[in-house]
């Protein structure tokens, strides 16, 4: 671990009643970078990425081992406020799940909830959200619509704006182009490619060629184990393990 | 004919005669109760106190009487409930304590209405000293809803996607926050119609307010929730089976029933409009 690196994951264990899903994790995520997770389904990709945001501490019976450390320090940390952590890594989720308010609320909310009051401020971050997500244009002039209106891919970028609206450090996507028609898809990637100026991200994916496509660091995992952790041009040209190979090559999955 | 369109057709024949028959019962004690009580219903029975020993004038003092009781128990109801729903629903664990203070509620809303009665008159007009009163009627019937209340506020704020928390947690909301500004605003109209429809039925109910608060007969409006009161349905039950002069007071009856179940149908009628505008207001296109 070296001062770049945004975040460090030491030793995690992550256990759901006496099942273990994610098993002895270490790995160092530097900053301004995007990082692919990829494996088949149920290698614990999502359950992984739940933990460094401390989603997982609304599940019943889940339990955690050994340290996340975001700038060096321990998110699960007992000193550490939760809300905290999760206003400093933001999430988008698989589904897209815009609230059934107007856009404009969507995107305010994260600052709303965070005791920020004025006006001006407020529709100004919201103006910038929707910019950084590549949104605004579609959305401008139609900001007291109800989010629900909007298309699939419009929702998505939508959680993205709500997400970079509290102006978090690190962003967590759970497979969020799953749903999207491959139009939509390219501008998530594109937007990606983007936002990786001011944040790192980390990105589950189960497309193998949207991580090769858009991530610079790639992981692979497996029964709930990190196989395998290189730059996404090495990983993609030449593994280190056969199975990593395996799997890329689409032998199984 | 094949038996397998037989009993397709016996089947059939058979749910259908068996929804009739529901209808059917029901148009006729609808017909029987408008035809027989649509004449005495006029503006002065509606506004004018009973009289003559009951057997002239209106039903005012009833109307008003009801309308009290029935604010008191949405006023201890609605909150009451709802709280307790946010509770089971959204902060408590499932351990076999909180199953078990589940199927107690739902064994509370079997419970007989008259033994509310009795525990009404032990707790509020004994216990609490409120004595008999629109008050203790008011609170009585109002625990005789909340198991209505609670069941229907769980199962609305249920129906609220756990996507909705769980994006207002990513955003860095506590429990509360999630709870107040991105769940309750989306169970709430359902929250509502439930109690509203518990409530209907707590305002027809006269077996807890007998011992509780009513009164046989008060030509006068109460004064304040210490005095007793008339309500439409104990009314109803002493014009029918209780008055000296039951054939002369027939039309009478009739016509407070009607009034009760304009009452009932009409706050029905109001749950099911805000029902129908929330789910347009929230629904997902």
């Amino acid at each position: 671990m070296d001062s770049q690196d945004k975040i460090s994951v030491r030793n995690l264990n992550f256990y759901y009643g006496q099942v273990r899903r994610v098993t002895n994790v270490t790995i160092d995520i530097k900053a301004n970078q995007v990082i692919g997770i990829i494996g088949p389904s149920g290698c614990g990709k999502s359950t992984f990425l739940r933990t460094l945001n401390r989603m997982n501490d609304l599940i019943l019976g889940a339990r955690v081992e050994g340290m996340v450390l975001l700038d060096g320090e321990d998110i699960y940390d007992p000193e550490v406020d939760v809300v905290d952590v999760r206003r400093r890594v933001g999430m988008v989720f698989q589904k897209s799940n815009p609230f059934p308010k107007s856009i404009y609320e969507n995107v305010a909310y994260g600052l709303r909830i965070g005791g920020v009051r004025e006006k001006d401020f407020i529709a100004e971050r919201v103006e910038k959200s929707l910019r950084d997500a590549a949104l605004w244009e579609e959305v401008k002039d139609r900001l007291d619509d109800n989010a629900m209106r909007l298309s699939g891919g419009q929702q998505q970028r939508l959680c993205i704006a709500r997400a970079l609206a509290i102006e978090p450090e690190v962003l967590l996507m759970d497979e969020p182009a799953s749903a999207l028609d491959p139009t939509a898809t390219l501008k998530v990637e594109e937007l990606i490619q983007e936002l990786k100026k001011k944040y790192t991200i980390i990105i589950v994916t189960h497309n193998m060629q949207q991580a090769a496509r858009i991530s610079d660091f790639t992981a692979f995992f497996m029964l709930g184990e990190l196989v395998e952790f290189d730059e996404t041009k090495q990983m993609f040209t030449k593994p280190q393990k056969k199975i990593t190979e395996e799997y890329i090559t689409g032998r199984f999955g | 004919m094949k038996k397998s369109i037989l009993s397709q057709r016996l089947g059939f024949s058979l749910l259908t005669a068996c929804t009739a028959a529901v209808v059917g019962f029901l148009a006729i004690i609808l017909w029987d109760i408008v035809t027989k009580g649509a004449g005495s219903v006029t503006w002065k029975f509606l506004t004018d106190a009973p009289r003559d020993g009951m057997t002239q004038g209106g039903i005012m003092p009833a109307i008003v009487g009801t309308f009290f009781a029935t604010t008191i128990t949405t006023v201890l109801a609605l909150p009451l409930g709802c709280c307790v729903a946010i509770y089971l629903n959204e902060y408590a664990k499932d351990t076999a304590i909180t199953r078990l203070i589940r199927v107690t509620i739902r064994n509370l809303a079997g419970v007989p209405s008259i033994v509310y009665g009795l525990f009404g008159v032990v707790l509020f007009v004994q216990g609490l000293r409120l004595g008999t009163s629109i008050l203790s009627a008011g609170l009585t019937l109002g625990l005789l809803t909340l198991p209505w209340t609670i069941t229907a506020s769980e199962e609305a704020l249920k129906t609220v996607p756990a996507s909705y928390r769980e994006g207002a947690f990513a955003l860095g909301a506590t429990k509360w926050q999630a709870i107040y500004t991105n769940v309750l605003p989306y169970a709430f109209g359902g929250i509502l119609t439930g109690a509203i429809l518990g409530i209907a039925r707590a305002a027809g109910e006269t077996a807890p307010i007998l011992f509780t608060g009513a009164a046989f007969y008060l030509p006068f409006l109460p004064r304040s929730v210490f005095d007793q009161f008339m309500a439409l349905p104990y009314h109803l039950y002493i014009l029918s089976t209780q008055h000296h002069q039951i054939e002369k007071v027939r039309p009478l009856a009739y016509g407070t029933a009607l009034v009760l179940l304009g009452l009932v149908l009409g706050m029905n009628l109001i749950a099911v409009i805000i029902r129908y505008k929330i789910r347009k207001n929230t629904k997902a296109v």
